[in-house]
């Protein structure tokens, strides 16, 4: 007696192997894999930065037809912020495409420190424009390392410059208590050797506060906080940390304006849950803020109005949505100055680094695309891979970000050998030879 | 009809003390075996598909296998003593640590003797919080091995000498080298950490068939009748503490030396020790395939869920994905502990238990 069951089970194996298994057959075209989080305790953050990147890659695609022709085919891979699962998709995603990926953005410090280790060995450079390993800005030994626009070094020294403006100069600082609070990681501790050096350069008092991972529990940190009553508090948080921070201040009623959130603190996703407690609360800029240029209008008339995209018009003049959308364009621009050297095809990451290190924006040529206003003009080379040092203050009215300060300059006359050491000590540690900058073209 | 005890008879007591008895299991292990240790790398020089370049060595065959090793460890203490622990993670950290300190300060030594030096330290830490077993049992004690677990979490992140200072906290693990040979190629990281996994289970699979083991066996069915005909529960106990951090350690350095390369603390926080408990329970309490089987559904399940929508090309996006497979994730958990409580290793059991009978049904 044949057993209907085991019927029924062979067809619907043999319907299931029948569907047309359409080969994704290799698409010509430059891959550049995604490594996003839209999961986890930082979601409401790389949400919309992950959106940043991949409509610019969608914008390029409609409005160009690909960079110099050749199409972006880009794929997002889910990590959820944790290292282990940004290695899997980095290993998963980087023989892609005809030629590999491009680059790789991590979006976070803790992915940055494991593939940094991988990068030089599979040859595709690592785009960690804000974030990232600080010493990765000396090229000669970080061949692979991009930090582009911005690292946690510049944010430090002009955090510090800013609050010596706010008192009226760098010798009134003396004797002042500034405290960092920092969330209890890589990227959080990052600022330390620097601000410790501005401690003792300026004599101001240095109190680090860490907040334990996710940063939700905040209370015996502010009650600290309270019995030191310190002039300024800068914070160096990531995800729920921020908006938690804020709304432990107002607890215990430590005046938001006296706040200072680093350029990963200071997006909407920090100040909105927090509501009316955030009004006041200061942060730094990578540069760029909120608010539209006019490559927002190219993405509603290429991307948006023929419904692609992720984002929408609403949101894409958020501050994270713009720093993604800097991101990739400094990715493509890398490409395209890659192409004019070795021809309009797909590249390999050794031809993207080389695109990347030689790139070059200056005022005129980031108008061209879009950009005027949103970050200052660039230059990489093969001994400063971050390109240019500069930052500005933004301030959360309750209900947008206003620039409330002029542009800063890190200063690098003391940041270059705390650089040079932080970078030579990692070259003896790997067995790395420095390149010699001044011999390359 | 094939797969029987009968027909085997020992004319050595060698024979009879054996860990597999039947032809059938020594052929099958040691095909097994064959395969793993030849088949796959000489797959992977002819560039067959799945064995051709790096993705399956990397993401797939030596993490599974550095998880496997750990959740053996684990299961030593919670399967075979019956001692529940949330703190493996920690105790993979303490090996993990312990590694890059010895290589930092002590840079001559053998690769090797690095790992068991990892894994001594690990047992001396295992040891040390072993002893609240001693006087308090189950929940208690699961509160106990988590306090480890945070203590170790602020430990690594504080302390500054166990990250030799490092201003980030991140640390990087040196180049591999075993008396010359330089494992750098994804092929050869995954033989090394298949011959410790292989090492370890046979080891582990004798000593759970010994003195040790029984004692371990007796003091989780009942201990205070294990007490009473003389087992000493004080040595028992703390034992299996640090044996299992011991083997736990050798992982943790495996893990953070061959898989991750450069670690933060947060790789060995509590949602390590929760996915080693998770490998330990699918898998099967008391049991040493059950570590690899359970390895196998913990790892291979997301990767699984992610990629085949992706492979069958319906376009899910990529946090979907990801969600997706948390529910799958759970409802497999959920199904697996309905229908088979023991694990895996039962089902597995079962099979051969069905395999001995065949052609009859009972």
């Amino acid at each position: 007696m044949k057993n209907p069951t085991a019927k029924l089970s062979m067809l619907l194996a043999a319907a299931l192997l029948a569907l047309p298994v359409a080969a994704r057959g290799e698409e010509n075209g430059q891959f550049i894999p995604v490594l996003s989080y839209r999961t986890g305790p930082f979601a409401p953050n790389g949400i919309p930065w992950a959106n940043g990147i991949v409509d610019y890659f969608e914008l390029i695609n409609q409005r160009d037809g690909g960079i110099n022709g050749v199409k972006i085919i880009y794929e997002e891979c889910e990590t959820g912020y944790a290292t282990d699962r940004g290695v899997e998709c980095y290993e998963r995603l980087k023989n892609k495409g005809p030629t590999g990926a491009a680059f790789v953005n991590p979006l976070s410090t803790g992915i940055t420190f494991a593939l940094t280790e991988k990068a030089p060995v599979d040859k595709i450079p690592l785009i960690t424009a804000g974030f990232g390993r600080s010493e990765s800005k000396d090229g000669s030994v970080f061949t692979w390392n991009f930090p582009l626009i911005g690292t946690y070094w510049t944010a430090a020294d002009v955090a510090v410059q800013y609050i010596a403006k706010e008192f009226g100069g760098a010798d009134k600082l003396k004797g002042r208590k500034i405290v960092l609070l920092y969330h209890d990681s890589p990227f959080g501790k990052e600022p330390i050797p620097v601000l410790e050096a501005l401690a003792k350069k300026y004599d101001f008092q240095l109190t680090l506060i860490p907040v334990a991972n996710p940063g939700v529990e905040q209370k015996s940190q502010w009650l600290q906080i309270r019995q030191l009553r310190p002039d300024y508090v800068v914070m160096w948080g990531w995800g729920v940390m921020n908006p938690t921070a804020i709304q432990e201040a107002a607890n215990v009623n430590f005046p938001r304006e006296k706040m200072l959130g680093f350029w990963f603190a200071g997006a909407e996703p920090d100040v909105v849950p927090a509501g009316a407690q955030a009004v006041g609360y200061k942060a730094l800029m990578l540069q760029h803020g909120a608010g539209r240029a006019r490559v927002h209008d190219d993405l509603d008339k290429y991307v948006y109005d023929k419904g692609l995209g992720k984002s929408n018009p609403t949101d894409s003049s958020g501050v994270l949505f713009n720093r993604g959308m800097v991101g990739a364009m400094l990715g493509v621009e890398g490409i395209r100055t890659a192409m004019a050297k070795f021809g309009n095809k797909p590249l390999t990451g050794e031809q993207v680094r080389w695109g990347i290190e030689h790139l070059a924006l200056d005022e005129n040529r980031l108008k061209e695309l879009g950009f005027e206003g949103m970050i200052s003009p660039i230059k990489i080379s093969c001994s400063d891979h971050e390109g240019t040092h500069t930052s500005r203050i933004q301030q959360w009215d309750g209900k947008q970000w206003k620039v409330i300060s002029d542009w800063y300059t890190a200063d690098e006359t003391m940041l270059a050998p705390m650089l040079k050491d932080a970078a030579g000590r990692y070259a003896k540690e790997k067995g790395i030879t420095p390149r010699d900058c001044s011999k390359e073209s | 009809m094939f797969y029987r005890e009968a027909g085997h008879f020992h004319d050595k007591y060698r024979d009879e003390m054996a860990i597999f008895q039947i032809r059938e299991d020594r052929i099958g292990i040691r095909l097994l075996l064959i395969a793993a240790f030849v088949a796959v790398p000489l797959l992977h020089a002819a560039g067959v598909p799945p064995f051709a370049g790096d993705y399956l060595f990397n993401a797939v065959l030596t993490p599974l296998l550095i998880l496997a090793t750990a959740a053996i460890g684990l299961n030593l203490l919670v399967g075979y003593c019956g001692q529940i622990s949330l703190g493996a993670g920690a105790f993979m950290g303490v090996g993990a640590y312990a590694a890059y300190n010895v290589s930092v300060h002590l840079p001559g030594l053998p690769l090797l003797a690095t790992f068991l030096l990892a894994g001594a330290a690990s047992a001396a830490v295992g040891l040390v919080f072993g002893i609240p077993s001693l006087r308090i049992k189950g929940l208690y004690l699961a509160v106990a091995t988590l306090a480890a677990q945070f203590f170790l979490d602020w430990a690594f992140l504080r302390v500054g000498w166990i990250t030799n200072y490092s201003t980030s906290g991140s640390v990087t693990a040196p180049p591999l080298v075993i008396a010359g040979w330089h494992v750098d190629s994804p092929v050869e990281r995954y033989l090394l950490v298949l011959a410790i996994a292989v090492l370890v289970a046979l080891g582990a699979a004798n000593l759970v068939r010994g003195n040790l083991g029984r004692q371990w066996m007796a003091i989780r069915d009942m201990d205070i009748a294990a007490e009473i005909i003389g087992i000493r529960p004080m040595q028992s106990k703390l034992t299996a503490f640090a044996i299992s951090s011991f083997i736990l350690g050798l992982a943790g350095a495996l893990w953070a030396f061959v898989n991750l390369r450069s670690w933060e603390p947060y790789a060995f926080s509590i949602d390590r020790s929760f996915q080693l408990l998770f490998i330990v329970i699918i898998g099967g309490l008391g049991s040493i395939i059950g570590c690899f089987l359970g390895a196998a559904f913990i790892w291979l399940l997301p990767l699984a869920v992610e990629g085949i929508p992706r492979w069958l090309s319906i376009p899910i996006p990529a946090d979907a994905a990801a969600n997706l497979t948390l529910g799958v994730f759970g409802a497999l958990i959920l199904v697996t502990l309905i229908f088979e409580p023991h694990g895996l290793a039962r089902i597995w059991a079962i099979m051969k238990h069905k395999l001995r009978r065949w052609p009859f049904p009972y």
